[in-house]
């Protein structure tokens, strides 16, 4: 029984070190998804805390200033604007251009603005078509329908 | 022709479903005739689904834009290779891939065991085509890839299609999807014999036997899937990186993880009879986790850069799973009876234990994954908030199970089976252990105190002289008893027993993988607005925009930015990155521009031209050290695979003195 109970030991010490590492590993890097009219309601408790936001990049708002790259994007549900600065080191998705649906994660600063470290970019139409939608509808080629 | 291919798939559905009853009530009320044509049957729907299949490409190769799915994955502009690389491109394709690819495999395991294992047969049928019924219902009712574009009643074309996205317009990501689904579709194959091999109550290793090839060929096509996507993600991309956690990525470890945990704890039944129920839970997992991965892509259930939509499939696979999953452990705990060990754990010094701890902490891992991917949607569950983790959670907890498990590598070969004592150890180790201090002796005198890289390169050293003894002693003693030189000698030891000098290259390779993961600890990056003509630095390189081009051609038109790259003075040569928009879909890309040699990657992103100066360029530059490595070690690692499936000339039979009684025992509630 010796044997199992150096096991179990031994077992324990290894998977209670990986728990420790992750829980840290969690605690460091968790992200809140939020939305914009919530980021701006957002109660001061919270103020620090990594957040992921989503919505529209206004088209002609993006302008690079040296290393970084400032833009707004727009939530359509609540008609909010937020202006985001892009402090990461990653280039820009190619698919983050005007229009295109941007999630940007990062912290909402003081002065109102969202400083974001990484932006991952979706262009809706070309990409996938919405579910349920055959995909060749941005086409204009009359209406598709399955036969 | 468009009827046909959407009939074929049907009627593949309702062969699909004969072939599961016609074998299932066979086997159960044990008629031949009946087990015979559910066989044949499950030929029946490789034909049709390849007619299906077959169809598909001839629309996409000939552009015919009638088809809906042609017309939003295709163009006229886009070369051979990607219009057939645009079966896979969207997720009617993709799927109909998936099940052309299962039909195929059942088609093949079907022929190759026409002869043997009729007990088994009949329920390995059940096992795939129930699968099979799931994948084909996708194809004909919910992603059905024969769609038309209509007007009215009349089929009607569009002149041109929307075109492959140009991100997947690259060669290795042509190649990458069908190379993962192989392995993901093929680890169906051992998972249905162990099943057959439970529910017809066959107490051996004959299911391990027979699938052993099996299991390493899917999981070769496996790492061959994930390594073209990293190399894909490099040379695509244009963040430099090659793995980012995105929920996608880990979709496609997960199953790797457990996979590799069960080619390793075979070897533990096999050897020993222990860890029955172990190997057919992995075997279980890793199957369930290839379905579950297909569902993470597809169902649009957390959030990635290269998830296919959101769809209406999730639920689809949620309930498949459940079946699936509830059949399998209730099957498993019924057969608990068959399943016990053979022999005890003696010591925690043993190569039993040394696989113990590779099973545990590959669990853990996979677990740590798995729990990280679906963070977002537990919280949500637990919490009612959507919280992610990113890749600092990932690094955090696999970097130093990473590193157990190398050191685990260069322990195991060397620690003997049942029991080792300190003194042999102490032997055994003694050079190994040498070489790892030296290699952190020579770091430290270059001045690297990076702790992780230090312990990284470390074990390097320390298995890869570990993999050498084994390769020295042995070949050694053939060497001296055959007069065969030592290159001579080194095949022949490799010859006699490929799985286990196999296994020892395969093992080199994930070190030289290693090797250039760690180089990521040197990275270097900048970004720069650089008017043309002048120059700035980047480690010891010095870089020089010299002009800007541009022009265009029928599928896309670019912009390039020609760097002259300087060491010193010296010239080196230009670097060309470049920036596309492709004609059809409108899409802007970056083709990076690499400079790729042994010690570092020189990797220059063209960003855009400034938007505040007409006659300057934003260009990003990064140094990747090592990064090669990581090919190369994968390149040794698919050799020693290969080297793997090679047959052995020796036929090596373990003594299982202990199996004997117990096979005994089995027999008789067997009956």
């Amino acid at each position: 029984m010796k044997t199992y109970l150096r096991f179990g030991l031994l077992v324990v010490a290894i998977i209670g070190t990986l728990a420790w590492l992750a829980a840290s590993g969690i605690s460091e890097s968790k992200t809140y998804y939020k939305t914009v009219s919530e980021l701006k309601h957002m109660p001061a408790s919270e103020a620090g805390r990594r957040v992921r936001v989503t919505g529209d990049v206004v088209p002609g708002s993006i302008r690079r200033e040296g290393e970084h790259v400032r833009f707004q994007i727009h939530e359509k549900e609540s008609n909010q604007m937020l202006s985001v600065v892009y402090m990461g080191k990653d280039p820009l998705p190619d698919t983050f251009r005007d229009s295109a649906q941007a999630m940007a994660d990062g912290k909402l600063q003081s002065d109102g603005t969202f400083h974001a470290n990484s932006i991952a970019a979706k262009c809706p139409s070309k990409y996938e078509a919405a579910p349920g939608k055959p995909a060749a509808q941005p086409l204009n080629s009359g209406k598709p329908t399955s036969i | 022709m468009e009827t046909l291919g959407a009939f074929a798939v049907l009627l593949s559905f309702c062969l699909a479903i004969y072939a599961f009853l016609a074998s299932l009530l066979g086997a159960l009320k044990k008629k031949p005739f009946l087990i015979a044509s559910g066989r044949r049957a499950v030929y029946g729907v490789f034909v049709l689904l390849t007619t299906a299949a077959g169809i598909l490409v001839y629309a996409l190769m000939t552009s015919d834009f009638r088809f809906a799915y042609v017309a939003a994955r295709s163009n006229q502009a886009m070369p051979g290779l990607y219009k057939f690389a645009a079966w896979w491109g969207g997720q009617e394709g993709s799927l109909l891939l998936w099940s052309w690819l299962l039909s195929m495999y059942s088609a093949v395991v079907l022929w190759t065991n026409r002869r043997k294992h009729r007990e088994l047969m009949p329920w390995v049928v059940v096992v795939l085509s129930f699968t099979q019924i799931f994948f084909c219902t996708l194809n004909s009712f919910v992603e059905p890839p024969f769609q038309m574009l209509a007007v009215g009643k009349g089929v009607t074309a569009v002149a041109d299609g929307n075109g492959l996205n140009p991100l997947l317009q690259y060669w290795l990501m042509a190649i990458h999807p069908p190379a993962l689904y192989l392995g993901y579709v093929g680890f169906i194959v051992p998972f249905a014999f162990a099943f057959a091999s439970l529910v017809t109550k066959q107490p051996g290793e004959a299911w391990i036997a027979t699938t052993r090839r099996w299991s390493l060929i899917t999981w070769g096509f496996q790492s061959v899937g994930i390594m073209l996507g990293q190399g894909w993600a490099y040379a695509v991309l244009g963040w430099g990186g090659y793995w980012g956690w995105d929920p996608v990525e880990n979709a496609s470890l997960l199953p790797w993880i457990t996979a590799t945990a069960f080619l390793h704890s075979v070897m533990m039944q096999e050897k020993k009879g222990m860890m029955k129920v172990w190997n057919m839970v992995l075997i279980s997992a890793t199957y369930f986790l290839c379905i579950f991965g297909t569902f993470l892509t597809r169902s649009g259930v957390v959030s990635s850069v290269h998830a296919f939509a959101q769809s209406s499939l999730g639920t689809w696979f949620l309930v498949f799973l459940c079946i699936g999953i509830s059949v399998t452990t209730f099957l498993i705990l019924r057969r608990l009876d068959y399943l016990k060990s053979e022999a005890r754990l003696e010591s925690v010094l043993s190569r039993e234990s040394s696989f113990l701890f590779n099973n545990l902490i590959l669990l853990a891992s996979c677990f740590a994954v798995l729990w990280g991917t679906l963070f977002p949607v537990i919280t949500e569950a637990v919490l009612g908030e959507k919280i992610t983790v990113g890749a600092p959670f990932f690094n955090k907890v696999n970097i130093p199970i990473g590193l157990f498990l190398l050191l685990l590598t260069g322990v195991g070969p060397l620690i003997a089976w049942r029991r080792s004592s300190w003194e042999s150890l102490k032997r055994a180790f003694r050079w190994p252990a040498i070489g790892l201090l030296a290699t952190v002796g020579v770091l430290a005198a270059f001045g690297i105190f990076h702790v992780y890289a230090m312990i990284s390169f470390g074990l390097c050293a320390f298995v890869t002289v570990t993999i050498c003894m084994e390769f020295w002693k042995g070949s050694r003693a053939i060497a001296a008893k055959n007069g065969y030189n030592l290159a001579h000698a080194m095949i022949e030891l490799t010859h006699r027993n490929t799985r286990r000098y196999g296994g020892y290259m395969v093992h080199m390779g994930i070190v030289i993988m290693f090797i250039g993961y760690t180089g990521a600890a040197f990275n270097l990056d900048t970004t720069k607005e650089v008017r043309i003509g002048d120059r700035f630095q980047i480690g010891r390189y010095d870089l020089q925009v010299k002009q800007v081009l541009d022009g265009d051609n029928a599928n896309y038109s670019w912009q390039k930015a020609v760097v002259g790259v300087y060491n010193s003075g010296d010239y080196l040569g230009d670097l060309q990155p470049e920036r596309r928009v492709y004609a059809a879909s409108q899409q802007p890309t970056s083709e990076v521009s690499i400079r790729r040699r042994l010690n570092e990657d020189l990797y220059l992103n063209f960003a855009s031209m400034s938007q505040t100066d007409a006659n300057a360029a934003i260009i990003q530059a990064y140094v990747f050290p090592l990064v090669s490595w990581i090919w190369i070690g994968f390149y040794v690692l698919m050799f020693g695979t290969l080297v793997c499936l090679v047959p052995s000339k020796v036929k090596y039979s373990y003594a299982k003195t202990q199996v004997v009684g117990v096979y005994a025992k089995q027999a008789e509630p067997a009956k």
